[in-house]
């Protein structure tokens, strides 16, 4: 297929994915500054932006961090590139210009979602409520997901879009682990702690799922694991990667650089144990991880996307 | 019910006929539009706008500041043609199309009909849009317009006429199929009352008349798009989505060893049909325009080798030039030896003396257009302009009259259109799509384009134009 048509398909889906992803931890976010807690809420508060490293930003913009002002700044600022509605409009702005490539269902879906996202703005989160917007968002991501499996030809477009999917959940996960879990330390009041580690499962929807694979209170080292080393939950990094690399060798061409990345990457996350991870310490793991995923996108443009 | 207000008009209506009766073949739908409940058809045209929003059916227009994408406004009043009529049209187009195409061969090599004097030299050889490069080229099939979009309307006498032939790249046809779409979902009840013919095969006959273009045996076509910002860019990745292959733009495309390769994920890509949505000046900045960023360095080299096919030719402008125009039922007595089943609209050349004398007497009555124009931007309408735009043209006409052709202001015939307070009658054309390529193929029907403010006659979607489903009917007995 065009490199460029494979560019456009490959941003539009991580664009897309990063809209979700800001809006499931938007969303937790906006839940535990709801419980009565004490003290933590400016730590908790102060996720989202360390996350997608925009404090600097959100303190030009806004006087104070409060839930309402991280909502609007996360949903509506067109002024961060990180916001749900920058999200969109990068995605719809790929989309649009390959939208031949696309069936009519998943343009369809996007297409609606962007003038919905255009009337939403206009009237203001107050009009829906932040809940109801964020529930919107992750429907709104199902959907395309759902008419991209159901409708969608079996060829290389779908694989680019794939790709741009997994590696920006993966990159996603792994940021959202490290701020969460390695940069905040483990809270004196357990109450506390144990929210802060129950949103952190509910960010990636693997609350059900920690509960019937550990049948154990919560704590950080098998958090660490599911959403690392366990294969069950579709956002853990071994799943992404594993999921990457079944793209990667489906795609047509003989170019390898990429796919060894990818192999390399899934062996260690396939064969290492907590243990092993611990011994690195988790923090440094982490970002060693997000460089390597990192060099597998870089590999990926270089190969594939950039026009040769 | 629904209030149809149809003053006596001198105007030839598609339905209606003037003692308030309707024609034969809207029985079916005029019986329907009886019992139709009006605020069920307020709430399906509401439907409608949103649907085409949600699809992204929509067109940029040049000049518009804020690059806002616009819906072309859709009128459920179906645009009907009787069958005997439809079949008659389908000859004369043929016809006219396979006549245009001989010109287009001649003029590129022996030039007889120059030769036989039936067409100044000068009017061709000197046009704009002839283009010396293409002199000798061999064409497969000797097809220079594999696609053709032909506008006719129909005058108050009754009969249809050809406005203008378009050979460079006619657009519409996403409209044409993304209307009938929409009248299926809409009002299925009305398909089920009587046989319409579909048109839902354009996008296979396309695929199949460029597959044809090319003597290679299984060739790689791809659409050529100037990009997203272009007023056209829906139908084009349209087009390439319904037929399954490529969208590319001119920097996906390369020139290496003397063939034509697009840039792709698994390396070149070598690329034998272009069926290109770009004028001719932008195809290769070698060959037109070096000032252009558009263009596929070299492609016109690889082209007059014959290693790849564009879809149309280059140089079929100097063929649906105004000035060529009035000669086309000559071409059709010249290279087939036939009369003309269509008809042009009368037309004064203003390069000649008498005539131009003619157009200024009568400058009120007329329709004054520039040879080179397209798009309504460069007209005059006689009956409606205002003084000063008459004596704007006059001066035009006078300093540069080579430059104009003149017609009469044809009576263009209305059609039935929801308006706010029920029907009305607006103006209307149509341009049906043929495709040359091993034989001639149309899908029965086209484009209507309707003219959407009260006595308007300009249709182009730029001045406000909307567009209407046109169905053929498959017998006249119903």
């Amino acid at each position: 297929m065009l490199s460029r048509t494979a560019s456009e398909l490959y941003w539009m889906a991580r664009y897309l994915e990063r809209a979700e992803s800001i809006a499931r931890v938007l969303d937790v976010t906006n839940k535990l500054s709801m419980m009565p807690i004490r003290d933590g809420g400016d730590q908790d508060l102060q996720v989202p932006l360390n996350l997608t490293g925009t404090g600097q930003l959100y303190a030009a913009a806004y006087p104070e961090l409060t839930m309402p002002n991280l909502v609007s700044f996360f949903a509506l600022d067109n002024r961060n590139h990180s916001s749900i509605f920058s999200c969109l409009q990068m995605g719809w702005n790929n989309a649009h210009a390959v939208r031949g490539s696309l069936s009519s269902e998943v343009w369809e879906c996007i297409n609606a979602t962007w003038i919905e996202m255009k009337l939403i703005r206009r009237q203001g989160i107050g009009s829906v409520g932040a809940d109801a917007f964020f529930d919107w968002v992750k429907e709104r991501a199902h959907l395309f997901r759902g008419a991209m499996f159901g409708t969608l030809l079996r060829s290389d477009a779908m694989r680019f879009i794939r790709l741009g999917t997994l590696l920006e959940r993966a990159d996603g996960t792994a940021r959202l682990l490290e701020v969460k879990n390695t940069l905040m330390e483990i809270d004196g009041d357990p109450v506390r702690e144990y929210y802060r580690m129950d949103t952190l499962l509910r960010a990636v929807s693997a609350r059900e799922a920690y509960h019937s694979i550990y049948k154990q209170p919560l704590s950080r080292e098998t958090i660490a694991e599911l959403m690392i080393l366990r294969n069950e939950i579709p956002r853990s990094l071994l799943a992404c990667v594993g999921d990457m690399v079944q793209q990667l060798e489906l795609i047509g061409g003989g170019a390898n650089q990429p796919r060894r990345l990818a192999h390399t990457l899934h062996a260690e996350l396939r064969f290492s144990s907590m243990k092993d991870l611990n011994k690195i310490g988790l923090g440094v793991w982490l970002s060693a991880f997000l460089g390597q995923v990192n060099g597998i996108a870089e590999s990926i443009h270089h190969t594939y996307l950039e026009a040769q | 019910m629904l209030n149809i207000n149809l003053s006596a008009s001198p105007f030839f209506d598609e339905m209606l006929l003037a003692e308030g009766k309707h024609r034969g073949h809207y029985d079916a739908y005029w019986q329907w539009l009886q019992q139709a409940d009006h605020q069920a058809v307020q709430r399906k045209r509401e439907e409608a706008a949103l649907l085409f929003h949600r699809v992204g059916i929509t067109f940029n227009v040049y000049g518009d500041d804020d690059g806002a994408e616009r819906l072309i406004p859709f009128d459920s009043v179906p645009r009907i043609i009787p069958a005997a009529e439809w079949a008659m049209l389908d000859r004369g187009i043929r016809q006219r199309v396979q006549a245009l195409n001989a010109f287009l061969h001649d003029i590129y090599h022996q030039q007889h009909i120059l030769k036989a004097g039936l067409i100044p030299a000068e009017q061709v050889l000197a046009n704009d849009q002839y283009q010396p490069c293409m002199q000798g080229v061999d064409l497969h099939r000797d097809i220079y317009a594999h696609i053709v979009g032909v506008d006719m309307v129909r005058n108050s006498d009754g009969q249809y006429y050809v406005l203008e032939d378009n050979l460079r790249t006619p657009s519409g046809v996403s409209y044409m199929l993304e209307n009938r779409k929409m009248m299926m979902r809409l009002y299925p009840e009305l398909f089920a009352r009587q046989r319409i013919a579909p048109v839902e095969r354009y996008p296979s006959h396309l695929l199949q008349t460029l597959r044809e273009s090319s003597p290679i045996n299984d060739p790689t076509v791809v659409v050529l798009t100037p990009g997203r910002f272009n007023s056209a860019y829906f139908e084009h990745s349209f087009l390439a989505q319904q037929m399954g292959v490529e969208l590319v733009e001119s920097a996906d495309l390369f020139v290496k060893d003397g063939a034509v390769f697009m840039r792709t994920t698994a390396g070149p890509c070598k690329v034998d049909v272009i069926y290109r949505r770009v004028d001719d000046a932008f195809l290769d900045p070698l060959a037109f325009r070096p000032d252009s960023m558009l263009g596929v360095p070299g492609l016109l080299s690889v082209y007059r080798a014959g290693n790849v096919v564009l879809a149309n030719a280059i140089g079929t402008g100097v063929a649906d030039d105004k000035s060529i125009y009035p000669y086309v039922p000559d071409m059709v007595r010249f290279y087939l030896q036939e009369e003309p089943i269509l008809n042009n609209v009368p037309t004064w050349q203003c390069r000649h003396k008498n005539e131009l004398s003619y157009v200024l007497a009568n400058l009120e009555q007329m329709v004054v257009k520039e040879v080179h124009g397209a798009g309504g931007y460069g007209m005059l309408i006689g009956p409606t302009a205002s003084k000063d735009e008459l004596a704007r043209f006059r001066a035009l006409l006078l300093s540069r009259p080579q430059n104009y052709i003149a017609q009469n202001t044809l009576a263009l015939s209305t059609c039935p259109t929801f308006v706010n307070d029920g029907l009305a009658p607006r103006h209307i054309d149509l341009r049906p799509f043929a495709l040359s390529g091993a034989e001639i193929r149309l899908v029965p029907g086209g484009l209507t384009r309707v003219a959407l403010a009260e006595g308007s006659l300009v249709v182009n979607s730029s001045q406000g134009g909307g567009t209407k489903d046109t169905w053929v009917l498959e017998d006249d007995l119903c």
